[in-house]
């Protein structure tokens, strides 16, 4: 065991997954010699050579869009986009080619890679680096899209991610980044991809979260007096919708909180989960709190536009007085 | 301190038989063995067979849009006859012929621009990749080939295809970029057909060839005339070699002209002048190959006669084996979108079967 933050469990999974298997290579921009803008591949460079750990040039759909010819070839490319806000030139790559050419060439070829993205707002960047897109990709056939919230997650999903024999997103929120370390075994360990974690357990009232936000829905928590249970999807698609329901039926009660914007979040599709699968079970409606649909703040008006305890705290408030 | 020239440029355009028959021994010299040239001729004459019952099946209706590759035929016929079989060969939906050489199942182009995926799981021997529908877009994951290629230490190179229109994309730029920066052994085609649907060259490159677009990217490039098979083999041959011994790509501008519309769903006449068209097809790959095959005594009207009747055959055949294919499972629409299927899209799947199997009832019942 070591004690590690989400930066340092993600270094060690990519470690010991590259050590175990020649077909996983990094690429991207500042990987290489530099480690990474936030440090994510320190000393991978060093220790793996330039053939494995490959400062590309700058252009994100180049970076995409070469890593499905190195899987389509049979490697297990890692590429990393250096932030959320520039996911955007790789779109085409990733939806038009990524996700479709297992279906398209009726399994004659796959897309095993897994896009590493730093995400979320809360850290005091520039626009474009504090975005939150993973409903857009999540929307997206054909894509599996992971967001950890601790480092044990973390590094147990970022192996399940490079071994998926799919395309995988792999979010990391930034937030969390270096907000605090626990116990990460060093031998290696998975967390099945589509599988949600009950943070905490309770009776009254669900919440499902994913990615930083966990941590101010834990915090919420923590202040109120009712018995909360906490679900941290893990998994944004394939959501584990059983786990959902099962808690709902028990709890009565949901509220979702996640940063990106409202209108199309996922916490629509969780809503909407809630009621095709719980309806009956229902004390009251489900409430989200989310991001709202305006263009992220600059990092001034960051912490209003991101849910805090305060605003996951009222609507825990408004579903118990409905 | 006087400005001085820094950087003087210069783009070679090779032609070995041009369309009024003149040959460059010298550089024609071994190119292309005879009995190999007759091949390649046949190889266009299916191919362009195929174009002519290809429109008729859309016109038909028993085929969906289908893009016709007349006038274009030598161009990915001479990328696929100078590389190995196991080099990848990345086009987008044009080279037909190039394909066919590779061996790829005429059926399973039919079966495609019939609306089935199974046309595109191209099996692996034939080491070409799906159609590739979003223009300019597949040059990357060649570049992403040959580099897997490279990190393995093999000597598998790739070459990709794609219109004087992808060029404006920039994936493109990219590609070439990465290709270039990293040291990846490409070899860039690009057919300059003049027409990207009804945009002229002229909108998509202002310099006076999209040949010179390479030297940007530091990478060695020329023009070619993309309807001389001889030329098209000399550049793909010369550009194979580097890539395999330098590990470095090349960029090749193949000119010839899309005789054809864009697709089945254009119509050329709304934007190009006929007079163009006409002078364009005296300037015909096969025309020009024939007469060539004609003076040196390996062809003639019997040949060409018996050679219609066997393509005929053969066309004719495929279309009939890509019809008798049955449509796919319902399922199938669910059971390549993931290696595992996630439970909920399994519930999905499973409420759509139950759904088309009651509506064919329903049909049935009512007796249509």
């Amino acid at each position: 065991m070591a004690n590690l933050n989400l930066v340092q469990a993600i270094n060690l999974a990519l470690i010991q997954e590259m050590e175990k298997d020649d077909r996983v290579l990094l690429l991207g921009e500042d990987v290489g010699v530099n480690g990474g803008v936030f440090r994510v591949t320190e000393g991978l460079h060093a220790r793996f050579g330039a053939r494995r750990v490959v400062d590309t040039p700058l252009a994100e759909s180049g970076i995409i869009g070469t890593s499905i010819g190195l899987a389509m070839a049979g490697l297990r490319p890692i590429p990393e986009i250096q932030f959320d806000g520039f996911l955007g030139p790789a779109y085409d790559q990733i939806c038009s080619h990524a996700a479709r050419m297992r279906t398209r060439t009726r399994g004659a070829f796959t897309v095993p890679l897994t896009i590493r993205v730093p995400v979320g707002g809360g850290i005091h960047a520039p626009e474009l680096h504090s975005d939150s897109p993973e409903a857009i990709y999540s929307h997206q056939p054909g894509l599996k899209v992971v967001m950890p919230s601790s480092p044990y997650d973390a590094k147990g999903l970022l192996i399940s991610s490079i071994r998926d024999p799919d395309p995988v997103i792999f979010f990391e929120p930034k937030r969390v980044y270096r907000a605090f370390r626990e116990e990460v075994p060093e031998d290696e360990y998975t967390i099945p991809i589509g599988k949600a974690r009950v943070v905490c357990e309770g009776t009254e009232l669900t919440i499902v979260s994913w990615g930083a936000s966990v941590l101010q829905c834990m915090e919420s928590i923590e202040k109120s007096s009712r018995s909360i249970e906490l679900i941290d999807l893990r998994t944004i698609f394939p959501m584990d919708l059983e786990a959902i329901e099962a808690s709902v039926r028990k709890t009565g009660r949901c509220v979702v909180v996640h940063e990106a914007p409202r209108t199309g979040g996922m916490g629509a599709e969780v809503a909407a989960q809630i009621m095709e699968r719980c309806f009956l079970y229902l004390e009251a409606p489900v409430q989200r709190v989310t991001g709202f649909d305006t263009i992220m703040p600059y990092y001034k008006l960051e912490l209003s536009y991101m849910p805090d305890a305060n605003r996951i705290s009222g609507a825990i408030e408004d579903v118990f007085s409905f | 301190m006087p400005i001085k020239s820094i950087l003087k440029l210069e783009i070679e355009r090779v032609s070995i038989l041009d369309e009024h028959g003149n040959y460059d021994e010298k550089l024609g010299a071994g190119l292309i063995p005879d009995a190999d040239l007759v091949k390649l001729y046949e190889a266009m004459s299916s191919c362009r067979y195929l174009d002519e019952v290809a429109f008729k099946l859309q016109r038909s209706g028993r085929m969906g849009t289908y893009p016709q590759n007349m006038g274009q035929e030598a161009t990915s016929l001479a990328a696929a006859y100078v590389l190995n079989q196991d080099d990848w060969l990345v086009t987008c939906y044009r080279e037909n012929c190039g394909l066919f050489w590779r061996g790829v199942p005429m059926e399973a182009i039919l079966l495609h621009w019939m609306g089935d995926e199974r046309g595109n799981a191209m099996p692996r021997p034939h080491f070409a990749t799906p159609i590739a529908v979003p223009i300019g877009t597949q040059m990357l994951h060649a570049t992403g080939l040959a580099w897997a290629s490279k990190y393995r230490g093999e000597k598998q190179i790739a070459c990709t295809f794609f219109g004087d229109g992808a060029t404006s994309e920039g994936d493109f730029h990219e590609a070439a970029n990465f290709a270039a920066n990293l040291d990846i052994p490409v070899v860039f085609c690009c057919q300059n057909n003049f027409w990207a649907i009804s945009v002229p060259g002229k909108i998509q490159c202002s310099a006076p060839t999209v040949a010179q677009r390479g030297i940007a990217y530091g990478m060695p490039c020329l023009q070619v005339d993309g309807n001389d098979i001889f030329a098209c083999v000399y550049a793909v041959k010369e550009a194979a070699e580097r890539a395999r011994k330098e590990s470095r790509p090349t960029f090749i501008e193949m000119v010839t002209y899309r005789l054809g519309d864009h697709t089945t769903a254009d119509d050329a006449r709304r934007y190009r002048d006929q007079a163009e068209v006409d002078v364009w097809k005296l300037r015909d790959p096969l025309l020009r190959t024939r007469k060539f095959m004609e003076s040196k005594k390996l062809w003639n009207s019997s040949k060409e006669d018996a050679m219609r009747q066997r393509i005929e055959v053969e066309v004719n055949a495929a279309v009939a084996r890509s019809e008798q294919i049955v449509a796919p499972e319902v399922s199938d629409v669910f059971n390549y979108t993931f290696a595992e299927l996630p439970s909920d899209l399994a519930q999905q799947r499973d409420s759509m079967q139950t759904h088309s199997l009651a509506s064919e009832a329903t049909v049935r019942s009512e007796g249509h």
